[in-house]
């Protein structure tokens, strides 16, 4: 099943490569890993995607736990939570039934296109991981030209929170 | 008081009280060699290959439970000492390892003598940090002797450019450090620790099992009493030997693939397990499917990511040994008659038939020399006090099986790595340590040749360790395992051009003695004790084809364990 862990670790060199590290070194799947410095210049917010038996998911969590820059981490899909992932997709949009489609299915998926040409679109994405599947899958006989996902950004709902 | 980052790094030692820095110098070291010269509180102990640096001071730390310090230049510095990095590290030992790196302004340029420490030395540390200014030097070096002596302890490497070790600061060595990110938790919960003293009351078949975690948390006093308390059984890993003494009553001997007979069926049938300061490693548990499946087990550990990990835990309790059993102690006062002696009792009497097996018991010959003999003998004379390190192979596991070690911080080996070439610069750092103690390496004749040219630091500093060489004239271990498991097609195990180890011994300035007859294991051991201030190289030319028994071979349960075959069965075999 797939897990969703948060974690706050020093914003240090080295602290991502040791997350990294730590996943590889011990075999564990790594589906998707997002980091980005937080308002507090000194911490580094990362977002886990990973999978396995609760068993590993209870040794990830230990290890990475140990580790020495991790300040504070949440499990965050022991409970319940909002994941959104960002997708940037660039379709061929060069005729101007192309471009009607496109227009269509991005107004129903409530994305935009933010770039075009003469040949393309590129859209912009978001929302959980299952909306962005669908739209994926909804371009099924569309060219695709390029695709990027940023992987999951998760928070926690309500009261469950992450800070220090 | 304005320093230079070398000396800071020199003083910072300094008031951590450090004694000893095992060290090799270089390049991006020499800032803090020249601070080092012009000082003599800490005194530096120069080696001839950085992996006994790393050792020795694995050796020390071990012996006296105080972190090891080491001193290396970068590069090829570096990435000689990450064996003994990743040696300390899966055996949790607290070292502080400092590194030179080339000048901040060519990291990443590929320059002469770089490599990424940080990088390359990570997966085999607690942790390590890379300094990158004069003013942060003294902060990083406590923070990383708070990190290597708490909580589950372990290497840090503290990685220094040249030009840092050069700039000038204001010195100050913090009293106290806090970390927001490491908080190591010490006091076991006590609703757990209430649950495992249930447990044990109620238990029928109940075994202690205890690990390297229990030496390294001193918890030898509150385990012995425990055990003493309880009156139930008890056994040990290899790394765990002495925490509670070998001649204890209730002590079983130690377990796992070359434990005895009885303490591996203990295991195997116990109904409560409490297992102290111990990882359930496979060369422990054996078939994680056939372990102990009767057992409810409790698990005392410093560190969570222990618990649980290989084995399923029904009473976890996350804390130091020592404090957690005290901690047990105080529930137990007075709740003992509770235990239902008559099942203990029947318990012991099962386990007293798996005694009488005598697992341990081998063929004596006057003809050839028995390594077991050996360390029987050593044991005799040295009354279980000596200090033995040891390497890898059949003789560390006659070494753990045959010495009784009465104390913790006495057996000195890599149990967790399993690196050959560890004994004799770890008795070095032991015999730093303890000067005036005996220091014995048990080694084999292609482990010794591992980190043999430390002979040349122990005649620098007048070490007077004994060195007992079993030589069997094979990488015995993995001969056994080819014997056993390829059909004796012997790959590759056979030392052929063997050293003549007396006269290479005195080359390097020491004491040579060659043994080759049975009766004269016992007067040669004598002989090298009595010459106190000299190191003695005995070379004990042993029986070429001795298997270390019991054994569980890899993959198999506790109770598909294998005991020594008798005589005639030898003889079948042969004949076959
Ligand atoms: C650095 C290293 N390389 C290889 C091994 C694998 N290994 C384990 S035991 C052994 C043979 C050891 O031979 P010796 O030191 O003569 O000891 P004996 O088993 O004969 O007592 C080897 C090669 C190891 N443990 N460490
Ligand atoms: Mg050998």
């Amino acid at each position: 099943m797939k897990r969703v862990i948060s974690l706050l670790l020093e914003h240090e060199p080295g602290a991502l490569a040791r997350v990294a590290g730590l996943f590889t070194a011990r075999g564990y799947n790594i589906e998707s890993l997002t980091v980005a410095p937080t308002e507090d210049p000194s911490l580094a917010r990362m977002t886990i995607v990973t999978s396995g038996s609760d068993a590993i998911i209870e040794q990830i969590v230990k290890q990475l736990n140990k580790l020495v820059d991790v300040v504070k981490l949440r499990s965050l899909s022991d409970g319940r939570y909002l994941g959104r992932e960002l997708m940037l997709v660039k379709v061929e949009a060069g005729t101007a039934d192309q471009r009607n489609d496109m227009q269509r299915l991005v107004s129903i998926f409530r994305g935009r296109v933010i770039d075009v040409t003469d040949a393309t679109y590129t859209i912009e994405m978001t929302g959980n991981s299952d909306k962005v599947d669908a739209f994926l899958l909804a371009l099924n006989d569309v060219e695709l030209i390029e695709v990027v996902r940023s992987g999951i950004l998760g928070i926690g709902r309500g009261k469950k929170t992450l800070r220090i | 008081m304005i320093l230079t980052g070398a000396d800071i790094v020199v003083n910072c030692l300094k008031d951590e009280g450090v004694e000893y820095i095992f060290g090799y110098p270089g390049g991006a070291a020499l800032h803090i060699y020249d601070a080092i010269y012009n000082q003599d509180a800490v005194k530096h102990i120069l080696v001839r290959h950085e992996q006994g640096a790393a050792h020795a001071a694995d050796g020390y730390a071990r012996a006296t439970g105080k972190p090891g310090v080491v001193l290396v230049t970068s590069g090829p510095g570096v990435t000689n000492t990450v064996t003994g990095l990743a040696t300390a590290h899966m055996d949790s030992i607290p070292m502080v390892v400092i590194t030179g790196q080339v000048p901040s302004g060519l990291i990443g340029d590929d320059a002469f003598q770089e490599v990424d420490t940080v990088g390359v030395t990570r997966p085999c540390v607690k942790h390590n940090f890379l300094v990158k200014d004069v003013k942060k030097i003294a902060e990083t070096i406590k923070k990383a002797f708070y990190i290597a002596t708490s909580g589950r302890p372990g290497p840090v490497v503290v990685d220094i450019p040249k030009d840092i070790s050069a700039h000038e600061a204001e010195y100050h060595y913090p009293e106290k450090i806090e970390m927001r990110s490491y908080q190591p938790r010490t006091c076991g919960h006590g609703k757990m620790i209430k649950k495992s003293v249930e447990l044990l009351l109620g238990a029928k078949k109940p075994i202690i099992y205890t690990g390297g975690g229990a030496i390294l948390a001193e918890a030898e006093k509150p385990l012995t009493k425990l055990v003493d308390k309880l009156g139930y059984p008890s056994t040990s890993t290899l790394m765990g030997l002495g925490a509670i003494p070998a001649t204890h009553p209730t002590f079983l001997g130690m377990l796992g693939m070359h434990g005895t007979y009885e303490s591996n069926l203990a295991m195997y049938h116990c109904d409560v397990m409490l297992a102290v300061g111990a990882r359930f490693d496979d060369r422990v548990t054996g078939d994680l499917d056939k372990f102990a499946p009767n057992a409810r087990i409790i698990h005392i550990d410093i560190d969570p990511s222990s618990i649980g990990k290989n084995v399923a835990v029904e009473v976890p309790i996350v804390g130091d040994c020592k404090s957690v059993l005290e901690n047990m102690l105080d529930l137990l006062e007075g709740a003992t008659d509770s235990i239902n002696r008559s099942e203990v009792d029947n318990w012991w009497e099962t386990i007293k038939e798996w005694k009488a097996v005598d697992s341990l018991q081998y063929d004596t010959s006057d003809t050839v020399i028995k390594p077991q003999y050996v360390i029987q003998k050593l044991f005799e004379i040295t009354g279980g006090d000596a200090y033995v390190t040891s390497d890898v192979g059949q003789h560390q596991m006659w070494a753990a099986q045959y010495y009784q070690f009465e104390k913790p911080r006495r057996w000195i080996n890599s149990g967790g790595l399993g690196t050959m070439g560890f004994g004799l610069p770890a008795a070095m750092g032991v015999q730093f340590g303890f000067p005036d103690d005996l220091v014995v390496c048990v080694t084999g004749d292609a482990s010794i040749q591992m980190c043999l040219q430390e002979l040349s630091t122990c005649l620098q500093y007048n070490l007077p360790i004994k060195i007992v060489n079993l030589n069997n004239q094979y990488m015995g271990m993995v001969r056994q395992w080819q014997e056993f498991f390829y059909d004796r097609r012997y790959s590759h195990s056979y030392m052929d051009a063997l050293p003549d180890f007396v006269k290479l011994s005195e080359s390097y300035g020491h004491v040579g003695i060659l043994v080759e007859n049975p009766k004269d294991v016992e007067s040669a051991i004598k002989e090298a004790i009595s010459m106190k201030d000299r190191l003695v190289f005995i070379d004990v030319i042993t029986d070429p084809e001795e298997n270390v028994y019991p054994m569980i071979a890899a993959g198999k349960g506790h109770n598909e364990i294998q005991l020594k075959p008798s005589k005639s069965e030898v003889e079948n075999r042969e004949l076959a």
